[in-house]
């Protein structure tokens, strides 16, 4: 009896250990298979970060929703922007206005949010213009880009625009480099007589306006990336520096010579007690400077004619070389402050450079060299540590709180993890494909939100369905909470984000402005009620001071129009609801459809170019009635003596 | 049969018509909407008030309401009778909940078929408008 009890005690144990770990098993499964689960979010719900990624040559931002990686919208920033008047609209135009003119195109690449204290803000976000040197600062309370700056003295504004740790500047460096001042002389010539420039903007601490504080003047090298420090690196910028052999053709072989290049440290607050100290010169230069009035709603373009050049020749301590390989694209700084981490892109060890025995190196002199007169530092002597055979082709780097690095590898399309304390590699996992940057939410400041990491990759082949010769790029995110990376999900993005930043919802969600006031619009051809539309002719000239609420245009009937006149519709929106825009197109017009925010007023431009009657209508659905939002305007022959008028209803 | 339900329904309409015409006539029974407004005092006709949301009401409402005709929205004359203060400062400070949920205000949006805008009117200056129909109401 006691055995046969004994037996049944056994059998039963045994199938409670059976039941247990097969519960085990199933636990571990639906954890290793719950990434549906963490992207999805469901209807009505909101995402966890707003993600900003560049368009890279489309020219603009868009925001992507994460962990869904749906796009909630598209910030026109460079290029004009069709879907809502952006560059069309004659508030618009002068944000595009440059030295070489109306420039509807740039080529954006990476976003920087503002930062306080080394921490995301939200506040602003800046983007670089690379191929008409630029920086933009759009607003987050409004999603729209507030100012563009004009750099000059620079080619190709690719390091940039990354901020201070108190976004008391954000920067600039020139990937090519130009003869400065810009002259007519041989290419051949160009070693030693081209130059590079690293120009610090000044953000204005209240309104962020844009302003350039100084430029320094730098041998005729590319200045890749850039990144400044934070924490006790405060008052220093670090730029990637390649092509130091200063080739000027054929630069896949001319500019790879060198075992290794430069990261060039920059102290800004040196290069501020120069300029005080009257070391800089005044030099003539041409460049707009472009900002939104917030009262009016029009940008204002200005054009500056001179710029603080700093020479380091006349400035000591200003600037050193870190010695790294090779032919380095990022430098990235940790959250501490202390390690300054190159991807040196064609060297599979990653060196890392040391920031308290940059100091020591400085202070004890420690140089091998100097290049132009800059001194090159002790390379054995900074180096905090190298990850051997990490990966191929090393571009980017990102940041945990726990010390690891996340590096994204080009050449053997993946994304590497690693340790500055063993400086090992901890776990890699393959991205779809070729990735360019990476992206962890507050990843380069000091207070990363560690939760995913995104891979931005170039390539993407096989991922989507095909649509034709050309396809979109692909991104992927991955679960960075465990000790390994896992992939969530995998989505297609717009135009090439070379970059990305993110940020928590709650920062930037409760500052959101829905409406524009009409009490406080001072746009000079508003018209904040019915009962003051009017036309008037000014020679050629003719203004429509014009409201929209839904679902009528008034006035819709307008005559007296005629060939050779140039028409200004000036469109006040006058509904106070949170996303009740209207639209604004004409016949033959010329631009684009203007969207106007309520409350606020927008002035489309069409010259007619033929005799008749041509509707007006509202493209954006408003209401059951937007298909009757229309109006006709005539337009007479230019000899015909047909008085103005409008008129709205019987 | 036939006859039967008829006669019914005549006797039914019949009573809801006097009901209802019993109620507008009963000003403190109308409906108050859905809002934040419960309750309002009216005291002796304000003339400055009544002056400042003319202001307002011109500057906001005119681009859909007349006052003595039917535009966009309906005529506005012998509001302050058809409907409660109460009522008619909910239905300026909160459209979008009232053309829902208050019966009225949703059969109004089914007449006029454009929704009511909410043009994000304080409550101050909802009173004030209500003031200044209450003068045009007056008169």
């Amino acid at each position: 009896m006691k055995k046969r009890l004994g037996l049944l005690g056994f059998v039963l144990a045994l199938i409670a250990l059976v039941a247990i770990t097969v519960q085990a098993q199933k636990t571990e499964n639906r954890l290793a298979n719950n990434a549906a689960e963490q992207v999805y979010v469901a209807p009505g719900e909101y995402d966890q970060f707003y993600g900003f990624f560049s368009g890279g040559f489309n020219g603009q931002i868009s925001v992507v929703g994460l962990p869904s990686g749906r796009t909630l919208r598209t910030i026109p920033v460079f290029s004009q922007w069709t879907e809502n008047g952006y560059g069309y609209s004659e508030e618009t135009k002068p944000m595009l206005m440059t030295s070489q003119g109306f420039i509807p195109w740039d080529d954006s690449h990476h976003p920087e949010l503002s930062q306080t204290d080394g921490a995301l803000d939200g506040r602003w976000i800046f983007i670089n213009g690379n191929n008409t040197p630029r920086i933009a600062r759009i607003d987050l309370k409004t999603f729209e880009t507030h100012d563009i700056i004009e750099i000059p003295n620079a080619g190709g504004n690719h390091s940039s625009p990354f901020t201070t740790m108190n976004t008391e500047y954000v920067v600039a460096g020139t990937r090519f480099s130009v003869p400065i001042p810009q002259k007519d002389m041989p290419i051949a010539d160009y070693k030693s007589n081209f130059k590079g420039t690293l120009t610090f903007v000044k953000v204005d601490p209240e309104d962020g306006d844009l302003s350039i504080a100084f430029q320094i003047l730098m041998p005729g090298f590319d200045y890749d990336l850039a990144h400044c420090g934070k924490g006790p690196s405060h008052g220093w910028c670090f730029f990637t520096a390649y092509n130091t052999e200063e080739a000027h053709t054929l630069l896949e072989v001319n500019a790879s010579q060198n075992d290794k290049d430069f990261v060039a440290a920059i102290n800004w607050k040196t290069a501020e007690k120069c300029v005080a100290d009257g070391k800089a010169e005044t030099i003539a230069a041409n460049y707009a400077d472009n900002h939104m009035d917030d009262a009016t709603g029009i940008a204002i373009n200005e054009m500056r004619d001179s710029v603080t050049l700093l020479d380091p020749a006349n400035c000591d301590g200003l600037v050193y070389f870190l010695p790294t390989p090779k032919s380095p694209h990022g430098v990235d700084v940790d959250p501490t402050g202390e390690y300054i981490v190159p991807g040196g892109k064609l060297s599979a060890t990653l060196a890392i450079h040391s920031f308290s025995n940059m100091l020591k190196a400085i202070d004890t002199q420690d140089f091998t060299g100097d290049s132009y007169g800059i001194p090159i530092l002790n390379f054995d002597t900074i180096i905090a540590g190298q990850v051997e055979k990490a990966c191929l082709g090393p571009l980017h780097n990102e940041f945990d709180t726990k010390g690891f690095v996340y590096t994204s590898c080009f050449l053997s399309s993946e994304i590497i993890k690693w340790s500055l304390k063993s400086f090992e590699v901890v776990d890699r996992v393959p991205t779809f494909y070729s990735i360019g940057h990476l992206m962890i939410p507050g990843g380069d400041t000091m207070k990363p939100y560690d939760k995913f990491v995104v891979a931005l990759n170039k390539i993407t082949k096989d991922r989507y369905l095909p649509t034709g010769p050309e396809l979109v790029q692909s991104a992927q995110l991955y679960d960075i909470s465990g000790d390994k990376m896992q992939m969530l999900s995998d989505f297609p993005t717009m135009g090439e984000p070379h970059y990305a930043q993110a940020i928590p919802a709650e920062l930037v969600m409760e500052n959101q402005l829905r409406i524009y006031p009409l009490e406080e619009n001072q746009h000079p051809f508003a018209t904040k009620k019915e009962a003051d539309v009017k036309v008037e002719r000014e020679g050629n000239d003719v203004h429509v001071y014009m409201t929209a609420i839904r679902s009528h245009f008034a006035p819709d009937n307008i005559e007296g129009v005629k060939l050779g006149d140039t028409v200004y519709f000036h469109v006040t929106n006058l509904e106070q609801d949170w996303d009740i825009p209207h639209g604004f197109a004409t016949y033959g017009m010329n631009e684009a459809n203007v969207l106007i925010m309520p409350g606020q007023t927008l002035t489309v431009k069409w010259t007619p170019q033929d005799v008749g009657v041509f509707p007006f209508y509202c493209t954006d659905f408003c209401s059951a009635l937007h298909q009757e939002m229309q109006g006709y305007i005539r337009v007479s022959p230019a000899d015909s003596d047909i008085e103005l008028s409008w008129s709205l209803g019987n | 049969m036939k006859m039967h339900a008829l006669v019914l329904g005549f006797l039914f309409g019949l009573l809801l018509f006097v009901g209802l015409n019993g109620l507008a006539q009963d000003n403190s029974g109308l409906p108050k909407g859905v809002g934040p407004i419960s309750e309002v005092e009216l005291a002796e006709l304000d003339p400055a008030l009544a002056e400042a949301g003319k202001a307002s009401f011109e500057q906001y409402c005119t681009a859909c309401h007349k006052i003595e005709e039917r535009y966009i929205g309906p005529a506005l004359l012998g509001v302050t009778e058809r409907r409660s203060p109460e009522w008619i400062m909910n239905m300026i400070i909160n459209p979008d909940v009232m053309i829902q949920e208050d019966d009225t205000a949703y059969e109004l949006f089914a007449e006029f078929m454009t929704p009511m805008a909410n043009q994000n009117m304080t409550e101050e200056q909802a009173r004030s408008i209500l003031e200044f129909f209450r003068s045009n109401d007056a008169e």
